[in-house]
Order: structure tokens, then C-alpha cells, then sequence
């Protein structure tokens, strides 16, 4: 079977992608029949309860479960003890100091112990009976105090080579990218400014809390059903942890209530096991909100330099940008992605950036969309924006001046292909939005945002039914519609309709190694392991009708859903249709599926810029958004409602780090907020409709030209906001969130 | 844990003083199951007081308005006669938590939490309401202002149940009242500062009485009389209103939380009162 190039099909004239379809879990969804975490249950189930630190920092010097233990209705208690010693690997090794601590509580809410019992009441009663001798320890959670030389210190030796001598133990890396010659760039500037930046800690907000639900029995084969954007890295950590085999653990993936990054490892599940494998019963845990906010994985906070040269008419001479993160208790901050991305919308001669890896008495950092980046661009685009205003230029204009475009050397290194940022750039200068007027108090901001994205390992499974329909299996859980559109590029592909496919998240056991459903790789990677199962489907089936026709299977072309002969010479032969051809599959060699599996490659960059109205209350600080706009390179918009929806999302996500959520520690170190009371994520009567505008420059390294979509769109939203704020507040805001006392702090004093 | 529905205030009474344990009163509920479930409270008994006489009713008295301590802030927001003489405590009472919430939770639940943010209780304040308590120690009515102690604290003993609040009639004149907090959001939040302004305009809208009850900036929500006596006696005009925000940004005695620094709340005291005094003035016939 011929198979078409992928620039034709790219052009192609799509009759399923690209169109409005019905989602395939809405009904589910809306009645609250869908099964979450929580939603799973199991004979003889006992419910799992986690004994938290009350402190940021803190030895442990001894527990006694002894009281606990005796309890009636106390089938397991575990401690650290109960789990493997793991040497080689430090990122699992600090994975299960996270799920269960060792010598040291690192941070509040850090997980001790852990009962099952055969009721709440009795895991409740059970918790206060384990008695925890701690010896409490100084703490530190802000960047910049973690990084002093006299900090508390949380690890000794975690620093790697990257890190100069001489510093607090800590800095455990420093990640530097660039080329040019800062000093030499920022000499032909005719203004060179100089800012600092901060950024508080952020939580996903994800509506639905981890849960999961861990059977295993005497032969050490076991069962995991849990909330996850990513089973197959949950079997593997899991199985690490509690020294098990891979192939014994099978692990289910629920539902998902969002996951933003933050379900793309473990906190409860590995213990569930522990506690299953003790008790021998099936265990379910749940965590409350505070919880999620006290242990699971917000993102780092941050303070940033910057250093920016630019001419008069507009042109950047040299960027510099100096990154600290501190991504909680253990190294992983995700500065090295900050440190890539701060400067990748612009085409600079002069580009550095450095970054700090910094621990502290907080949970640890888990992926937060476009992890790293948002920081980054909200230190350089505020920078960029004062520029341009300070030499009174069009924001727009300066940074199509500067943008990065086809053939640019990035910041961080490669040269970039075919990319979407001036066409966001052209929408957003053409939007009528730029041209409507502004009243008293108002302000409009501007911002850019870039996600590199990923491919990754992938598996998909095509069968097709003797009925005609058709199953897709993908091992990537759908947080974003990834069933819709992979139903979609499958119809697309194989030419039949939409209703006829469906697609479902299979387990650990049955497809090859899926990555986490991470980097906005999902409609990119998944869909081209669609596309190409789907082809060796249709290759399949038109060697079936090759055989039925008794012609070459050469002389066999897929077209409109039907096996057709190739051309006059092929011979004579009525179309043969997926469903004629299925259901004699039985007859002509048996059942008919496809497959694919992959690590892919050539995932394509993203990037989109942001317009948005703020007014400001000059009485009280108080922010209200008046109108955002989002204009975002989607490569091609496989489904069009959950593209905007994304775009929407982050927009939304990034409004809330802008102006209200945050992560408030006490000197204690113990977390202020951790109810959505006061950790406060935009309501819906916060926001105006969030208008989109895709925009389609074809990813040359997929079938259909499809870019993720899911990051880049938290990227801008920051920047944009604080533009906006700095413009209806009347005085340029460099610290995140703009919450109405700082606001209104910042308006008294200028 | 025991769940009791007494139908008459007595046996309501006596479940709440015989016997031990941790004994509670449910009305809403809506802080109460929420304390449960945050594992801040276990009672032992839970007497729940919808369901006695009279509790969810609105009536109309001789001098005033007597809300049952049951009813819920969107019954109070459906009653059109209610809404039209005390339009700022019913619109603070339905500022409590989302819909749903507001199909729950009460007045006097509001007052009993004692929580100084509490959203009805400057407006109840400033509309003069007094509460009736019914307890061991037999009937009487208290000014909400003296009900919370401080927050969580409570001068009502065990055994005693608030079963009304009343809105007393204002005097001679046109009076209307109206509440404002200060939020970071726009709903679903509690109040960092929260301001009720009552007031009664004579023929030539010359404000004759006055009140201002001032939450979320001290222990209990203060009664601001400078800043009523600022309103009486003028046309309720700019140099007034300065005078409210000034007397309300003196009174204010806040701290620095999580929610405010003491710094925004006394600025935001007077902002907000100025913009309340407004609004009960233009609801009260007066010019602009």
C-alpha cells in the first residue's frame, strides 16, 4: 500500500479532524456515573490514613506504633521501615523519602506513618495513638534564605558538580545556557534595565485529591487502581520502591479531575501498597485538600534577575536572566527548564541565563504545566514590557522586532524549524481587542510564552471489531480529550466516522511502556501512534482484499474508508469497506488489528501570545480582568472546543498565579493556607469569557502538523497580567501575586 | 455520636445541659459539618433546631422584623417585605459562602461562630439587631454586638439557643442600610474587611440616626459611633463621608494575616464605609 508524504497530508482536506465532535466522556462526566480515584472499591477494603509532620523540619528520632498497632480494627501500621533501602537511584530514593519519611521530617505535612483500617473512625484513632518523637530543627522556605551560608540546612552532599564551592549545601545545581557576549551585547543598548523579580509558590488546584485504591496478595502479584497522569510510571516507581518486579504490579488509571503536572508521580500509592501488603487486604486511601496543598507537589517559588539591553527603536542588544528556584525538600526544582525557556521568543546576537537548584522546607516540587517557564517569561516579558513603554514603543511591535522565527539559534540551543510565535504576534496587532479603547483605571498588557513539548515512548493498539467499528488502546490517561481526538485521527485516518471508533486508557498490562501523559505530548505522540496503527491496519486490510480479489496487495489502495484496486491494471473489483472486510476476517487469515510503538521525536514547539484588559480599584488594589485574549500556534487543531479549552486553562491558571494564589508560610514553616478558602484560585464570576484565536503552522514531525497544545498557554498569562496591572495601577509590579494589599502598597508609595 | 430533632425549644434546652460530652447546636450547619469534617470538632450530641416552632419563620412584629434562628439567608433573600426594610442584612447574609451554602446557613448561625470576619453581623450590628436567648437561665434579649466575645468565644452559656434575631423598626424618617466587604475575589471568600452602615434620613435628608458596625478588624465586630455621629446630623455629603472613612479607619485595630496586612485593612476600613454610607444614603431617598 502506497502511503502519501507527510507534507501533502498535512495539507490535506480533513473531514474529521478539525471538526466539533461530541466528547466521548461528557455523559458520564455530567451524571456522575464516571469513577474517579475515590470511585473504586473492593471486598474487604480497608481504608488507609497518612500520619503527617506537624513540622517543617524536624529529626525523627523514634517511633511507636505499639499503641496503634493493638487497636481494634488495626490491620497494618507502616513506617519507613516497611520499605526497601534504594542506593542506586537517587530520584526514586527521594521518591519514597517523599511518600514516607526516613531520619528526617523535611517539611509540614510530610508523611510518617501510615494505618489501614476497617474504618475512618478507627484510622483517625489510630493515627493519635503512634506516638512520633521528633526533634525539631531550624527551617527555611524562601529562595533567597535557603541559598544563605548560614540557612538550615536540609541534605549535606546533594549538590552536584555544576555547583561552584563555597555555597549552601542547599544549591544543588546550577544550569547556564546561551551564546554571545552579554557585556558586549548590553554596550550598544541604549538602555540597559535592570530588575528582580519573585514569584510565590502555586498548586495546580486540581478539583479531585489523590486517591487510589492497592490490592495485593500472598504471591506478590498485585493490582493498583489510582488517579494518575501516568500508570506506567507509577508501576515503575511503585514497583522500585516495594522491590517488585514490573511485571507483577498491573496499575489501572481512573478518571482524572486534573492533574496540571501534578499527578505525574507518587505520594499515596506506593504506601497503599505497603499497607495491602501487610494487611493483606485491599487498602483505599483518599487525601483531604489540605492534604493535596501540605504534601502533594505545588511549583517552586522564585526570584529572578534580569538584564536587558535594548536600542531606542526597539531592538534587544542582550538578555541576561538569573533564575533561583527552590522546588522543596528535594533537588528537581524545574529551573533548568526556566533557565531554557526565559528568552526563547526573542532572536538574540547576546543571550545568557543561569539557574539555581534550590531545596527547602517545603513539599517537593511536582510539574506544574510548562514547569519552569511561566516564571522565566513573566521576569522577561515584564522587563521587555518597561522597555518598550519606557521608550515609548508598541509592546507588539518590539517583539515582532525581536521574535524568534525560522532559522533562529534559541537561547538554549537548537535552531528552530517552521514556528508559530510572529503569526501570534500578526493576529494579536490585527485583533480589534488592541484597538478598543481603555477607561480610567485600565490597563492592557502583553505577553509572549514558549513550551518546548515532547514526544516520548508510545504504544497504541488498534483492533478492529467483526462488526466494523473500531477500538483504539492507548496507555496515556485522558486529561485534556485525548480520547476524542484519538478517535478522531483514527476515523481521519482509516476514512470511516467518527462514532464508529472508540478509545480507551488501557492498563499497565496490556500495551508496551507509555511516558506520562506530560509536555503537552499526548495529541502530538499518542495521535501519531494512532495514525500509523491505523495505517498498518489499512495495510492489513488491503492485503485481505487483496487476497479476496486474488490480485498483488501492491495493487490495493485505501480510499474513503473502502479497500480499492489501484488503478485500471489492478483489475475490475468493487470497493471492499473496514466493515465487508472485517467481518470475513475469520476467512482470510483471522482478526485484523494495528499497532504501533514508538519514542517519538520532532514534537514541535509552541508558542502563543497574550492580550489582556485589567482595572485596577485605586482605593483598595483591588484587580478586575476586563477582557484576555488568547492567541496560540496550535499546528493543527485536532479538536477545536478542547484546544480552546486549553488555552482557556492555562490563561485561567496564570490569572490566578498573577494576582491571588500563593503558597503562605509562617516563620514556623508550617503552611498557612491549605484550604481553597485561602488558597485562592479564580472563580468563575472573577473572569470574563477567555477569547481564543488558533492559529495553524503545520509541526513538520507529525502526520497532521499537530503541536501540543496544554503548556505554553500558562506561560504568558503572568507577564501579561502584571503588564496590564503595571499600566491601570500606574506603578510597574515586580512581585507575584499582585494581591490587593501589594497592589495597593505599591499605588501609596509611588 | 447522637443526632437529635427536638419540635420544642425545652427539650431542645435540656438535650443541650443534661448529660456529658461535647454538645452542639445545628442549624445550617454550614460551619458546624465543616468543623466535623476537618476534624476540629466531634461532638458528642448534635441537636439540630430546624425543626422547632417558629425557628424558620420571618414575622412581622409590633416594632420590628423577628427572624427565626433557622431560617436561611435565601429564604430571608425571597422575603420581598424583609429585603425592602433591611436591604444590607439580608445582602450580607447572602454574601455567606455560594448558593448552596446560603440555602443553609443563618443569621444566627452566622452571629454563634463568633468568628470577627462573619459577614451579617456589622450589618446586624449596624441595624441595631438584638437577639433572643432562650436558655437554663430562662428568656432574654441580647444586642448581637454582645453576643461574640471574641473570636470562637461566645457570652452565651451551655444549654442557651439564640431562637430569633429582631430588626427594630428605625425611627421617624426614610432609613435604609447596606453592607460591603473587601474580598480578593469576587465570591466564595471571606471578608478581610466587612462594613454595615444603617441610617435614617428626615424630609430634608439630614441623616437623624445612625449606625456602623465595622468587622474583620478587631476581636468582635466594633460598633464605630464616631462614625455614626460623623452621618448625623449632615446631608450625608462628601465632607460626612470623609468623616465616616476617617472614623472607621481610627477605630479599626487589625492584624497582619494571611488575609490582610493591618496596613490594607485600615485603609480599606474607610474605603469601604465611605462606599456603604453612600449607598444606605441613596437607598434611603437621599440625593446624590
Amino acid at each position: 500500500m502506497a502511503l502519501d508524504n507527510e507534507s501533502q497530508n498535512q495539507k490535506r482536506n480533513f473531514k474529521v479532524v478539525g471538526t466539533r465532535v461530541q466528547r466521548p466522556d461528557g455523559i458520564d462526566k455530567v451524571t456522575g456515573k464516571a469513577r474517579f480515584g475515590a470511585d473504586m472499591s473492593a471486598p474487604g477494603m480497608l481504608v488507609g490514613r497518612v500520619l503527617r509532620s506537624p513540622h517543617a523540619h524536624a529529626q525523627i528520632k523514634s517511633i511507636d506504633t505499639s499503641e496503634a498497632e493493638a487497636l481494634a480494627g488495626v490491620r497494618a501500621v507502616v513506617t519507613r521501615a516497611d520499605f526497601a533501602v534504594i542506593e542506586d537511584d537517587e530520584f526514586t530514593a527521594d521518591t519514597l523519602d517523599n511518600c514516607m519519611a526516613g531520619e528526617k521530617a523535611l517539611y509540614d505535612g510530610h508523611a510518617v506513618a501510615a494505618v489501614a483500617a476497617s474504618s475512618t473512625a478507627i484510622a483517625k484513632k489510630a493515627l493519635k495513638l503512634i506516638k512520633v518523637d521528633y526533634e525539631v530543627l531550624p527551617n527555611v522556605t524562601d529562595v533567597d534564605a535557603a541559598m544563605a551560608l548560614d540557612a538550615p540546612v536540609l541534605h549535606e552532599g546533594r549538590a552536584n558538580e555544576t555547583v561552584p564551592a563555597g555555597m549552601s549545601s542547599n544549591v544543588v545545581a546550577r544550569h547556564e545556557f546561551g551564546h554571545g557576549d552579554i557585556e558586549a551585547g548590553l554596550a550598544q543598548a541604549d538602555r540597559v534595565l535592570e530588575r528582580t523579580y519573585r514569584t510565590a509558590a502555586t498548586h495546580q488546584g486540581y478539583i479531585e485529591p489523590h486517591a487510589c485504591l492497592a490490592t495485593m496478595g500472598p504471591d506478590g502479584q498485585a493490582d493498583l487502581w489510582c488517579c494518575t497522569q501516568g500508570h506506567y510510571f507509577v508501576r515503575d516507581l511503585c514497583a522500585a520502591i516495594l522491590g517488585m518486579k514490573q511485571g507483577q504490579l498491573r496499575v489501572t488509571a481512573s478518571e482524572i479531575g486534573g492533574g496540571f503536572g501534578g499527578k505525574t508521580t507518587v505520594f499515596l500509592e506506593p504506601v497503599a501498597l505497603a499497607l495491602s501488603k501487610k494487611s493483606g487486604r485491599p487498602v483505599k486511601m483518599v487525601m483531604s485538600r489540605s492534604e493535596v496543598l501540605r504534601a502533594s507537589g505545588p511549583t517552586a517559588s522564585s526570584s529572578i534577575d534580569v538584564r536587558i539591553g535594548m536600542t531606542k527603536d526597539g531592538k534587544i542588544t542582550a538578555g541576561f536572566a538569573e533564575l533561583r528556584y527552590q522546588g522543596g525538600a528535594y533537588p528537581g526544582s524545574p529551573v533548568e527548564f526556566g533557565a531554557m525557556s526565559a528568552f526563547a521568543p526573542y532572536d538574540l546576537e547576546h543571550v545568557k541565563t543561569v539557574g539555581w537548584d534550590v531545596v527547602s522546607n517545603r513539599p517537593r516540587q511536582a510539574a506544574y504545566r510548562a514547569p519552569g517557564a511561566p516564571m522565566a517569561a513573566y521576569a522577561v516579558e515584564s522587563a521587555v514590557d518597561e522597555l518598550a513603554k519606557g521608550f515609548g514603543l508598541d509592546p507588539l511591535e518590539v517583539r515582532l522586532k525581536n521574535a524568534a522565527r525560522e532559522g533562529t539559534k534559541a537561547s538554549y540551543g537548537p535552531t528552530f524549524p517552521a514556528i508559530g510565535l510572529e503569526a501570534t504576534l500578526q493576529a494579536a496587532k490585527d485583533h480589534p481587542h488592541w484597538a478598543a479603547p481603555l477607561g480610567e483605571n485600565q490597563g492592557r498588557g502583553v505577553a509572549c510564552g514558549f513550551w518546548f513539548n515532547f514526544g516520548g515512548n508510545t504504544c497504541v493498539s488498534m483492533s478492529i471489531t467483526p462488526d466494523g467499528t473500531v477500538t483504539v488502546s492507548e496507555g496515556n490517561p485522558d486529561i485534556g480529550g485525548s480520547r476524542a481526538s484519538m478517535s478522531m485521527m483514527a476515523a481521519e485516518e482509516l476514512g470511516i466516522s467518527y462514532d464508529r471508533v472508540r478509545t480507551i486508557i488501557a492498563d499497565t498490562g496490556s500495551l508496551g511502556m507509555n511516558d506520562v501523559t506530560d509536555g503537552s505530548r499526548v495529541t502530538f505522540a499518542v495521535g501519531l501512534a494512532t495514525i500509523k496503527a491505523a495505517r498498518a491496519a489499512k495495510a492489513e486490510m488491503c492485503k485481505r482484499a487483496a487476497q479476496v480479489w486474488g490480485i498483488d496487495e501492491d495493487a490495493v489502495i485505501w480510499e474513503d474508508g473502502a479497500a480499492k484496486p489501484a488503478g485500471p491494471n489492478a483489475g475490475e473489483f468493487p470497493p471492499m469497506s473496514l466493515a465487508e472486510i472485517a467481518a470475513i476476517a475469520s476467512n482470510t487469515g483471522g482478526p485484523i488489528s494495528g499497532h504501533h510503538e514508538v519514542n517519538a521525536e520532532g514534537a514541535g514547539v509552541s508558542f502563543a501570545t497574550h492580550m489582556v484588559d485589567t482595572e485596577t480599584d485605586p482605593e483598595t488594589g483591588a484587580v478586575k480582568i476586563l477582557r484576555y485574549t488568547v492567541f496560540q500556534d496550535a499546528g493543527k487543531a485536532v479538536h477545536p472546543d478542547y484546544v480552546e479549552g486549553q488555552f482557556q486553562g492555562g490563561a485561567v491558571q496564570g490569572i490566578g498565579w498573577a494576582l491571588n494564589e500563593e503558597y503562605v508560610y509562617g516563620d514556623d514553616g508550617v503552611l498557612q493556607n491549605p484550604i481553597f478558602l485561602d488558597y485562592r484560585v479564580p472563580v468563575a464570576s472573577d473572569l470574563p469569557m477567555i477569547d481564543t484565536v488558533i492559529l495553524e503552522i503545520p509541526n513538520p514531525g507529525h502526520p497532521y502538523g499537530v503541536r501540543g497544545v496544554g503548556e505554553t498557554s500558562i506561560v504568558p498569562p503572568l507577564a501579561a497580567v502584571a503588564n496590564a496591572v503595571s499600566e491601570s495601577a500606574g506603578v510597574r509590579m515586580t512581585e507575584l501575586p499582585m494581591s490587593p494589599p501589594k497592589v495597593l502598597a505599591a499605588m501609596k508609595s509611588k | 455520636m447522637r443526632y437529635e430533632a427536638p419540635t420544642t425549644i425545652d427539650d431542645a434546652v435540656r438535650l443541650l445541659t443534661d448529660g456529658s460530652g461535647d454538645r452542639r447546636i445545628l442549624a445550617g450547619g454550614t460551619d458546624l459539618l465543616v468543623r466535623m469534617r476537618s476534624d476540629m470538632a466531634d461532638p458528642d450530641v448534635i441537636v439540630d433546631i430546624k425543626g422547632i416552632e417558629g425557628f424558620r419563620d420571618i414575622t412581622r412584629e409590633d416594632g420590628g422584623w423577628r427572624v427565626g434562628a433557622a431560617v436561611s439567608g435565601a429564604e430571608m433573600g425571597e422575603h420581598e417585605a424583609l429585603v425592602a426594610a433591611w436591604p444590607g442584612v439580608v445582602e450580607a447574609t447572602n454574601l455567606i459562602g455560594s448558593t448552596q451554602v446560603q440555602g443553609r446557613a443563618t443569621m444566627a448561625g452566622n452571629l454563634c461562630n463568633a468568628s470577627p470576619a462573619a459577614d451579617s453581623v456589622p450589618a446586624m450590628v449596624a441595624a441595631g439587631a438584638v437577639a433572643r436567648v432562650v436558655g437554663p437561665d430562662g428568656t432574654r434579649d441580647i444586642p448581637v454586638e454582645d453576643i461574640p466575645t471574641g473570636p470562637g468565644r461566645l457570652s452565651l452559656t451551655q444549654g442557651d439557643i439564640i431562637a430569633s434575631i429582631f430588626l427594630p423598626d428605625p425611627g421617624a424618617g426614610s432609613s435604609s442600610d447596606a453592607y460591603l466587604r473587601f474580598i480578593p475575589r469576587t465570591e466564595m471568600d471571606i471578608a478581610v474587611v466587612g462594613v454595615g452602615v444603617a441610617l435614617t434620613l428626615d424630609d430634608s435628608g439630614t441623616c437623624v440616626a445612625a449606625r456602623v458596625g465595622l468587622g474583620a478588624v478587631a476581636p468582635t465586630v466594633l460598633v464605630v459611633e464616631e462614625a455614626a455621629n460623623a452621618l448625623i446630623g449632615t446631608k450625608v455629603d462628601d465632607a460626612a463621608l470623609d468623616a465616616v472613612a476617617a472614623a472607621c479607619s481610627a477605630a479599626a485595630n487589625p492584624i497582619d494575616d494571611k488575609r490582610g496586612t493591618v496596613e490594607f485593612r485600615v485603609e480599606v476600613s474607610g474605603v469601604l464605609a465611605r462606599r456603604a454610607a453612600a449607598i444606605a444614603k441613596t437607598r434611603a431617598g437621599g440625593a446624590a
